[in-house]
């Protein structure tokens, strides 16, 4: 039961992951592929800032003589891999925008077919 | 245009406050949560706000795109070049406390500017994706 | 009451993801990973993470939104029905996940303050950061000067990725036509 308590919330990330891991590998339609990867990319977040808290915590900001700061390090880390996290997805959108003007559609399977046959 | 009337009404008051709570987040990150990357990210939300209720040609004479583009490079530009300074002025390459008298002032100083480096290209980057991508013709 | 929270964004985030893998409709999809990103910046503020929740609400919720509906202004509306089903990635999405579950069985149990993390090189920065750096935001102190370097490396990210689409999305051909009516 101490157990299921403390690692509740990885559980559910991981559930989080896997959702999005799965929309990225068995859909077909390249713009579902990629929330799929936004998904998954917020719920790695999740984890990492899961990870960084400490219980009777509060914000890292200084507030105080005595007060216990959760790690600001996670935080940091995170920050930057959201900022990053939008860029790739800008730049994949473009590529998507770009495949659809090439081959008149954005479905995988048509996409191959078109390859196929030029 | 008439059923856009009162978002047209609604977004002439509301711009300037979303970019001067933007310029707020982005001077007051020391103090609070803020910092360079959100405060360009509202300032962005901003232009592509104005872009959507007014209209693409008159978001591009607001903000022409090359302009927007200079702003890009001269952020980055900012940013580099405070690690550059520290290193002529004697210390490490982006050590702060070289660039003031004291060392806590240096700290200040840096992080101030290459904040609004940060801000800058951020900010100037996400209205050119959105110009770019609603400025695509329909096939 | 604080647990209690946490548990009830985290089991709308459920919903939402399932919401997202089921739906046919484009449209839906995107609307509901923006509200993917504003429940994941709600459970950082209970994390104690107030920087990244507004990044997350600001860059997730808001911009990439807005980028996702642009994309699909020119693209179609509704995703193909598949033929067959994909059994394959449902056994490697089990497969990963169950791994992961047993990955987890190791970890320090959530808000343990002895864990590791807590250990090496944070209470450094939190104890000297006041003294050292005189900003009252730890967040902003180790991203700007601790790990400046990576920030710069960031910066460097962005304006790469505005290239890149600059680039991609340019448009030479209207010009050649015109070279061409001339």
């Amino acid at each position: 039961m101490n157990l299921i308590a403390g690692l509740f919330n990885y559980w559910v990330v991981i559930f989080l992951m896997m959702a999005g891991f799965y929309n990225v590998i068995a859909r077909g339609n390249l713009i579902k592929k990629l929330i799929g990867l936004n998904i998954f990319q917020t719920s790695v977040f999740l984890l990492y800032i899961s990870m960084g808290k400490k219980e009777g915590g509060t914000a890292p900001i200084v507030a105080g003589a005595d007060a216990v700061y959760s790690n600001p390090l996670p935080h940091v880390l995170i920050l930057t891999a959201i900022v990053v996290g939008v860029a790739t997805t800008a730049v994949g959108l473009a590529l998507v925008m770009r495949i659809k003007e090439a081959y008149g559609s954005i479905e995988e399977d048509e996409i191959h077919q078109r390859d196929g046959e030029a | 245009m008439k059923e856009r009337i009162v978002l047209r009404v609604f977004a002439k008051p509301l711009i300037p406050l979303i970019l001067l709570f933007a310029l707020y987040v982005q001077f007051h990150g020391d103090y609070g949560p803020g910092g360079g990357f959100q405060a360009g990210v509202i300032f962005g939300a901003a232009l592509i706000f104005y872009a959507l209720v007014f209209g693409l040609e008159k978001a591009q004479k607001v903000a022409p795109p090359t302009f927007l583009q200079s702003l890009t490079a001269l952020g980055l530009l900012l940013y580099a070049g405070t690690g550059i300074a520290s290193l002529v002025l004697g210390g490490n390459f982006l050590d702060y406390s070289v660039l003031a008298d004291d060392a806590v002032h240096g700290q200040h100083l840096g992080i101030l500017l290459i904040e609004l480096g940060v801000g800058t290209t951020v900010a100037s980057v996400i209205v050119l994706i959105f110009f770019s991508f609603a400025g695509q013709k329909q096939t | 009451m604080i647990a209690l929270l946490d548990i009830l964004l985290l089991s709308f985030l459920v919903v939402v993801v399932v919401a997202v893998t089921r739906t046919r409709d484009l449209f839906a999809a995107i609307v509901l990973t923006g509200i993917y990103s504003l429940l994941s910046a709600s459970i950082f503020v209970v994390l104690d993470a107030v920087d990244v929740a507004f990044t997350e609400a600001a860059v997730g919720a808001g911009i990439s939104t807005v980028i996702f509906l642009g994309a699909l202004a020119l693209t179609s509306r509704s995703e193909k029905v598949s033929s067959h089903p994909s059994w394959g990635a449902l056994f490697t999405t089990l497969t990963t996940g169950a791994i992961l579950v047993y990955g987890t069985l190791d970890m320090p149990h959530y808000g343990d303050p002895a864990a590791p993390i807590h250990h090496h090189v944070a209470p450094r920065y939190i104890q000297d950061s006041p003294t050292e750096v005189g900003v009252p935001n730890m967040v902003t102190s180790v991203l700007a000067s601790y790990r400046g370097y990576d920030t710069l490396g960031e910066t460097a990210v962005i304006f790469t990725a505005g290239i890149s689409v600059l680039l991609l999305l340019r448009r030479p051909r209207q010009s050649a036509a015109k070279e061409e009516q001339q």
